[in-house]
């Protein structure tokens, strides 16, 4: 395992001595591309390691590993085009969809690598949910769209309880007040930041273990990218949340841990409020200072 | 040259402005041309075709109204042959057709001399018999009774009813002889001679004498083929379009498949009919001119214009669905038949009612395999032989009479409805289901 633990962290209870000479500012220099930080959790729900993955002939991950919290919300962090996204839609097998990619390594969830050949990728997806950067409503209607899980899943055993999970699903989402007296018309009426909470709403209906949003705010305004973030907070209580996203200030309003990404490689994982600040990889001082984004 | 090098290098905005300004004209007036010659086309075109149903049309209107004359028959048993009690076989075999010849002669009695009578007889169309037989067998005791009918006329006589006899030219070179028109005069002077709606045309199946003959028969063996086309290529081709479209690897022999039917979609309809005759007539022994034949035929030929526009339909949804569907844990099924398929179910629809109308108007591929017989009864299950309107314009373009003229072209005229019926259905349903995502 090719991480770097810092003097002031232990594993296994020892001091262990920095084996990478630092720069003059005593950062990590950009040449590295070693993992700089703690990439395990307390009780994991997700175990990554030395993950590849390779669209055609072109890598487009380079040997990731890292833990993924219960409750917590960790954020995924770095330039367009640094994998971070890829690594997102590993974590629920939606490469699977792109003819040309290829996962090497091994991503255990509850015990079991799920690039397995034998895993049932139906059951992943209802145990890994998905949020989208644009939000994709089914075009049928609001209680159909929440309903719509549940329903293929056999979660409800009498219309009542369906009932019930959607109106439960929905308020959970921040959105029941808005369309409690409209639950017929088509989802695709809604407004964007509306439409995502439905998005939100229709993942949770089924309760994952983990949620994962790709840059669910990037279509959206301030206020509606406010009150998305606020249901974030909430809903790290009851699921581990990992959130890709390209503004810093949102990793560092809503995240515990964040991840930094560079051209597939994964640069420096820590608490957020350390990565911000005292960030111990030149590249990842480079990013959050504005050197490129 | 470094003139004109020199006057770029010199560019000022107001310069260039000038330039620009100058060769507005220009350009606006070689717009205004485009414009009008595509607008001319356009004209022509529309011409064209307003030409087209003008012509098919007023030779054909007159076709929807058939000369009846009113007859005043008394069916006599004597004349008939029939003794007290007469059995079904009895009736069945009477001289029906004599009973016609002594209406004609009743009603002119002073006809005398063979040829006078036999140019009598010709008045009443060959076939008027059958309705009185008709009658009689549904009816016996109409028996000794009299009635007044409406009997079909001769076509000559129809003909002449509706001015395409030029009654000017030598009696030798006229269907009808003077005596003949004589007669036809006095009986519309008593108002016993009239036209009334053609039923025959759309209830009766084909027959020689162009007053009895009919689509009746090509109408239904064209809906039991259509029938047959749309049962076998429609689940076929969506089924197909979904496989390939969804499931299938990418991959070289999937390449193949579909480069196989695009090409079947261009291949000429008769080498489909050549096919339909080698495999399903010889090999497996249908039915020759049956509908289900007819039907497998024209199901194979319009399978690749379905695929290609089913696959098209299923190409146009969004990929954000599926994503969003197989998100939730749906499987690849699920993902497919309850999110995709609805949406580009609007799509296949048209598709395939555009495919069905080229089916309808096809006539090579059933030409071989026997869908040209002379057909008279109208088809009852889908192994009669049959067949389909537009062979039977074909065939009645084939007769001399004047009267399948004017038949023939009102065949065309319903079968026109019938297609541009179909090809409006299709931009409605088009338009009425087109999807903003």
């Amino acid at each position: 395992m090719k991480t770097i633990n810092t003097i002031h962290q232990h594993t296994d209870g020892k001091t262990i001595e920095p084996q990478l000479a630092l720069s003059d500012r005593g950062l990590v220099p950009r040449e590295t591309r070693e993992t700089v930080g703690d990439i395990t959790a307390t009780n994991p729900r997700v175990i990554c390691r030395n993950v590849d993955v390779y669209y055609g002939e072109k890598q487009a991950l380079f040997n990731v590993s890292l833990d993924i919290g219960t409750h917590e919300v960790i954020s995924l962090i770095g330039p367009s085009g640094c994998g971070k996204s890829t690594l997102l839609r590993c974590f629920n097998r939606m490469n699977d969809t792109i003819p040309s990619c290829r996962v090497i390594g091994s991503i255990d969830i509850d015990g079991k690598n799920i690039n397995d050949v034998d895993m049932d990728v139906v059951l992943l997806r209802s145990r890994v949910g998905m949020v989208f950067q644009k939000p994709n409503p089914f075009p049928k209607s609001i209680y159909e769209n929440v309903a719509y899980g549940p329903r293929i899943h056999g979660l409800a055993r009498s219309k009542d309880e369906l009932i019930e999970i959607v109106r439960m699903s929905l308020t959970r989402a921040g959105l029941w007040k808005e369309v409690a007296d409209r639950l017929d018309e088509p989802g695709t009426g809604l407004s964007g930041g509306q439409q995502q909470r439905l998005c939100i709403a229709r993942a949770i209906a089924i309760n994952p273990e983990i949620i994962l949003m790709d840059e669910p705010c990037s279509a959206l305004d301030p206020i509606a990218t406010a009150r998305i973030e606020e249901l974030i907070d909430e809903l790290k209580e009851n699921y581990a949340i990992v959130i890709v996203t390209h503004s810093m200030q949102q990793a560092a309003r809503v995240s515990q841990r964040t991840a930094y990404f560079h051209l597939g490689h994964l640069i420096e994982v820590g608490a957020t409020e350390q990565i911000f600040t005292h960030p111990r990889h030149q590249l990842t001082e480079d990013y959050i200072t504005g050197r490129f984004g | 040259m470094s003139d004109s090098i020199s006057e770029i290098r010199s560019a000022t905005p107001s310069s260039t402005a000038d330039v620009i300004r100058s060769g507005l004209r220009r350009r606006y007036r070689k717009e205004k041309t485009f414009r009008r010659i595509g607008l001319g086309a356009i004209v022509f075109g529309l011409l064209t075709v307003l030409f087209l149903f003008f012509s098919i049309g007023s030779k054909g209107y007159s076709a929807f109204q058939q000369t009846f004359v009113l007859l005043s028959v008394t069916y006599d048993s004597k004349v008939l042959g029939l003794g007290t009690n007469p059995t079904e076989e009895d009736l069945q075999t009477a001289n029906y057709e004599g009973l016609v010849k002594k209406v004609l002669r009743d009603l002119y009695p002073t006809v005398s001399g063979r040829k006078q009578k036999r140019k009598l007889y010709k008045l009443i169309s060959p076939g008027a018999f059958f309705e009185i037989r008709q009658r009689v067998l549904h009816n016996p005791s109409l028996l000794d009774t009299t009635e007044q009918l409406w009997l079909p006329a001769d076509d000559d006589v129809d003909m002449l009813m509706k001015g395409y006899i030029d009654r000017t030219l030598d009696e030798d070179s006229r269907r009808l002889s003077d005596l003949q028109i004589t007669w036809v005069d006095a009986l519309e002077r008593q108002g016993k001679i009239r036209k009334r709606f053609n039923s025959t045309f759309f209830m009766s199946g084909d027959s020689r004498e162009p007053e009895l003959a009919g689509i009746g028969g090509a109408m239904m063996g064209t809906a039991f083929t259509l029938l047959i086309t749309l049962t076998l290529a429609f689940p076929l081709g969506i089924a197909t379009a979904i496989y390939l479209e969804e499931f299938a690897p990418r991959n070289r022999w999937i390449d193949l498949i579909e480069i196989n039917i695009n090409n079947l979609a261009a291949v000429p309809s008769i080498v489909f009919g050549l096919l339909g005759l080698a495999v399903f007539l010889n090999f497996f022994g249908l039915p020759r001119s049956a509908p289900v034949v007819g039907g497998l035929v024209l199901a194979l030929m319009t399978l690749p214009t379905i695929i290609i526009a089913s696959r098209a339909a299923l190409q146009s949804v969004p990929p954000s669905i599926r994503e969003a569907a197989l998100g939730m844990g749906a499987s690849l099924t699920q993902s497919t038949l309850q999110h995709v398929l609805p949406l580009a179910m609007p799509g296949m629809l048209t598709g395939s009612i555009i495919g069905m109308a080229r089916a309808l108007g096809e006539t090579a591929p059933l030409l071989m395999i026997g869908m040209v017989a002379f057909i008279v009864d109208v088809p009852q299950k889908l192994t009669d032989p049959s067949t389909v309107l537009p062979v039977q314009i074909y065939l009645w373009l084939d007769s001399p009479e004047r009267a399948f003229v004017e038949r023939s072209s009102a065949a065309i005229i319903v079968l026109l409805v019938f297609l541009i019926s179909m090809n409006i259905l299709a931009v409605i349903l088009r338009r009425k289901f087109e999807r903003r995502w």
